[in-house]
């Protein structure tokens, strides 16, 4: 599905991304975890395809293709999908009509018919169910005077109406209520599919007691600096990041890193 | 920043030229049947006019408008034309139940306006008629609140005022069905020229809606030179809605002068999207404690137009809101000019007064003078000010493309949103739809591949 090859990146000549390496086989969860700073949004961002952030060295292949030669609208066609840490108010567009250009866009590159109006909203509107959404929120404009928990929960929303390939969830579970938390996290494990592929972006362990990983890997001084199974989450919950990182820096003493943020 | 000019500098009135001949033909018409407090407001006007001049660049409100072409136009009155009711369909908002009171070339049209009015709440007259019997509401407001002595053009309108609407919304009455006043000049001679004027008068406690739109059947350069006052009594609530759709030969200014009176609550909407050169002063006075004042505003222009919203609200008592929200969006070689005072009396303590103006410049030609003017004499107040001038939030647009919309369809979508954040303000729903139909054909779907 995803394969990362030694990813460099920079945003404004900063050295974000050293070196990332990550594989991810369809029907996977993988969770992405590390301090502030490390990288983790960078790395979602870059998978998006915002252009602010330069990639330098490496490759990214996405179902075999090099993701870093799409337009960000043609990953998105492609099924990678973002949920946005912070998602973005757009005034004076309705959510529905939005969302149904972007539903259409994704329809036509698969080469299947799109949906009218009447379709598109009995979908919608059963998709809305998962997510406890308000039916108002349709008529009002994109994420505008929503609560964070709402823009959030609209997030994933968008993801149960896109059905995207390759999820990648940045930071979902930050500003959440534990009542929001557990809607997002049912959502998502809903959509969950044998030919999708979830990556999970966080820096609590919390979300991960709802969405159960595969895999969590340990995101520090843009690398990942250690791969385990669900219960490493769980050792950092309960240990913090500190003994990975001198760890990490027994292995590497030349590169002493910053451990600003890190807890 | 205060600014004190001692000398209005203008172009001083030719006492022989098509405007002052104008004044004296109307004069003379009117000689047998206007009443005499309508002869002497006029005669006023004329004089305030005569004193003023058209104002040149070099006057400080108008310093990026040059009213010369309007100077230099051969004003008439435009010739009687009949218009069929069918030309008027793409005016009239589909079958919007309103009502329409018509004006074709500055005449009112009996056969083309509604012809009942089955509330009670609201009386509605012609000008004409209105002013010829003497209806006491009328002379008690008429001219009382525009300020003939400072703006070229309100005098002139005053000069001339003949034709137009008189409204009276009755106390305590909720007027559910909007009333729209429809003007529209069908000459394609240069110069013919129109002076509506309209009083509204909102009684305590009423309530109503009312939609002033200005068209064009041709694409004569054609001056219209409106005048509107609104009196607002104690509690009354009303939106109003002045639409400019002209054509782009056309000039047009239009001045909207309201006067609020306690806890009375006013919302105005200015759209303009046509004309060769538009000017729009919105003057609303908060004269009374616990007034709210919503001013909202798009502009729309391409080619060679030019669109000027100058704005004054006078905060003069204490516990007032205004809030102001100006768009536009510029494209070719247009111009924009935005300005946007804020007075706030020694006495209006509390007041919470709120601007902004945001621009869309869709061109390298575009251009747009935006300038706030706050004169701020309280020292317990909140006022804001903002203005922005520029392309479209990129966020937003990458936001859109994350989810598969192309980069051109993004930045058009987002452009007719800018231009929807303002429409959507209108209640009035026919015009509210309507409206955002045209902004949808004219940034979503022309442009589409």
């Amino acid at each position: 599905m995803l394969e990362i090859k030694n990813l460099h990146a920079q945003v404004e000549g900063k050295k974000i991304l050293k070196g990332l390496d990550l594989r991810i086989q369809p029907g996977e969860v993988h969770a992405i975890m590390g301090p502030n700073g490390s990288g983790k949004s960078t790395l979602a961002q870059v998978l998006a395809g915002r252009n602010e952030y330069e990639v330098t060295e490496g490759e990214v292949l996405y179902n075999g293709h090099n993701l870093l030669d799409l337009e960000p609208e043609e990953r998105a066609r492609e099924g990678v999908f973002l949920a946005f840490q912070y998602p973005v108010e757009i005034p004076g567009v309705n959510s529905t009509y939005f969302l149904k250009a972007a539903f259409n866009e994704v329809r036509k590159h698969r080469g299947e018919p799109e949906l009218d109006a009447l379709d598109f909203l009995s979908l919608v509107k059963e998709k809305m169910k998962v997510l406890e959404l308000p039916q108002s929120l349709l008529n009002r404009p994109v994420n505008e005077g929503f609560s964070g928990g709402e823009k959030k929960r609209n997030e994933i929303f968008q993801m149960a109406v896109l059905e995207p390939k390759l999820a990648i969830l940045d930071e979902t579970d930050s500003g959440l209520d534990i009542d929001a938390l557990r809607l997002v996290a049912e959502g998502v494990n809903k959509l969950k599919r044998p030919d999708n592929s979830q990556l999970i972006i966080t820096h609590y362990q919390r979300l991960l007691d709802y969405i159960v990983p595969d895999f969590v890997h340990v995101l520090y001084d843009g690398k990942i600096i250690k791969t385990g199974g669900k219960q490493l989450a769980l050792d950092l919950e309960e240990r913090g990041y500190d003994w990975l990182l001198e760890e990490y820096r027994a292995q590497t003493p030349s590169q002493q890193p910053s451990l600003a943020g890190a807890r | 920043m205060m600014t004190t000019r001692p000398l209005i500098p203008s172009v001083p009135t030719r006492t022989d030229g098509p405007f002052s001949a104008a004044y004296a033909q109307l004069e003379s018409r009117e000689q047998a049947v206007a009443p005499a407090w309508l002869t002497a407001l006029r005669r006023a006007g004329n004089a305030h006019f005569c004193e003023l001049g058209f104002p040149t660049t070099d006057h400080e409100e108008w310093r990026f408008t040059n009213v010369a072409p309007i100077a230099a136009l051969p004003t008439h009155s435009p010739e009687k034309r009949e218009v069929d009711r069918s030309e008027l369909e793409r005016f009239t908002f589909g079958q919007m139940p309103t009502y329409r009171v018509v004006f074709i070339d500055g005449s009112f049209s009996t056969t083309l306006s509604s012809s009942e009015l089955l509330d009670e709440g609201v009386e509605i007259h012609s000008l004409k008629t209105a002013a010829q019997s003497n209806l006491g509401w009328v002379q008690k407001h008429l001219g009382q609140y525009a300020r003939a002595d400072e703006n070229a053009f309100v005098a002139l309108n005053t000069s001339m005022m003949e034709e137009g609407a008189a409204i009276r919304i009755k106390a305590n009455q909720h007027v559910k069905t909007p009333i729209h006043l429809l003007f529209v000049s069908t000459s394609n001679q240069t110069g013919a020229t129109t002076h509506p004027r309209v009083l509204i008068v909102a009684e305590r406690g009423s309530e109503a809606r009312i939609l002033e739109s200005y068209e064009s059947l041709t694409d004569g350069s054609t001056l219209t030179n409106a005048v509107t006052e609104i009196v607002m009594e104690e509690a009354s609530h009303l939106e109003h809605c002045r639409l400019q759709q002209e054509s782009t030969s056309a000039y047009h200014v239009g001045t909207v002068h309201a006067h609020q009176s306690r806890s009375s609550n006013l919302i105005t909407h200015s759209i303009s999207m046509g004309a060769r050169i538009a000017r729009v002063n919105i003057n609303p006075v908060l004269d009374a404690e616990g007034c709210e004042c919503v001013m909202n505003g798009l502009y729309v222009v391409d080619g060679d137009q030019l669109v000027d919203h100058h704005t004054a609200i006078h905060h003069a008592k204490p516990r007032c809101n205004s809030h102001e929200f100006y768009h536009g969006i510029l494209d070719g070689n247009s111009q924009g000019v935005f300005n946007g005072k804020i007075f706030v009396r020694p006495d209006a303590q509390k007041t919470d007064a709120k601007q902004t103006n945001r621009n869309l410049l869709l061109s390298d030609g575009a251009t747009i003078q935006t300038k706030p003017q706050l004169e701020i004499f309280a020292d317990d107040v909140k006022c804001t000010h903002g203005a922005t001038v520029g392309q479209l939030q990129e966020e937003a647009v990458f936001y859109l493309r994350a989810r598969g919309i192309g980069k051109e369809a993004a930045r058009r979508m987002l452009v007719h949103a800018f231009a929807s954040d303002i429409i959507n303000r209108i209640s009035i729903e026919p015009v509210r739809v309507e409206l955002d139909q045209i902004m949808f054909d004219l940034f979503e779907r022309e442009r589409s591949a």
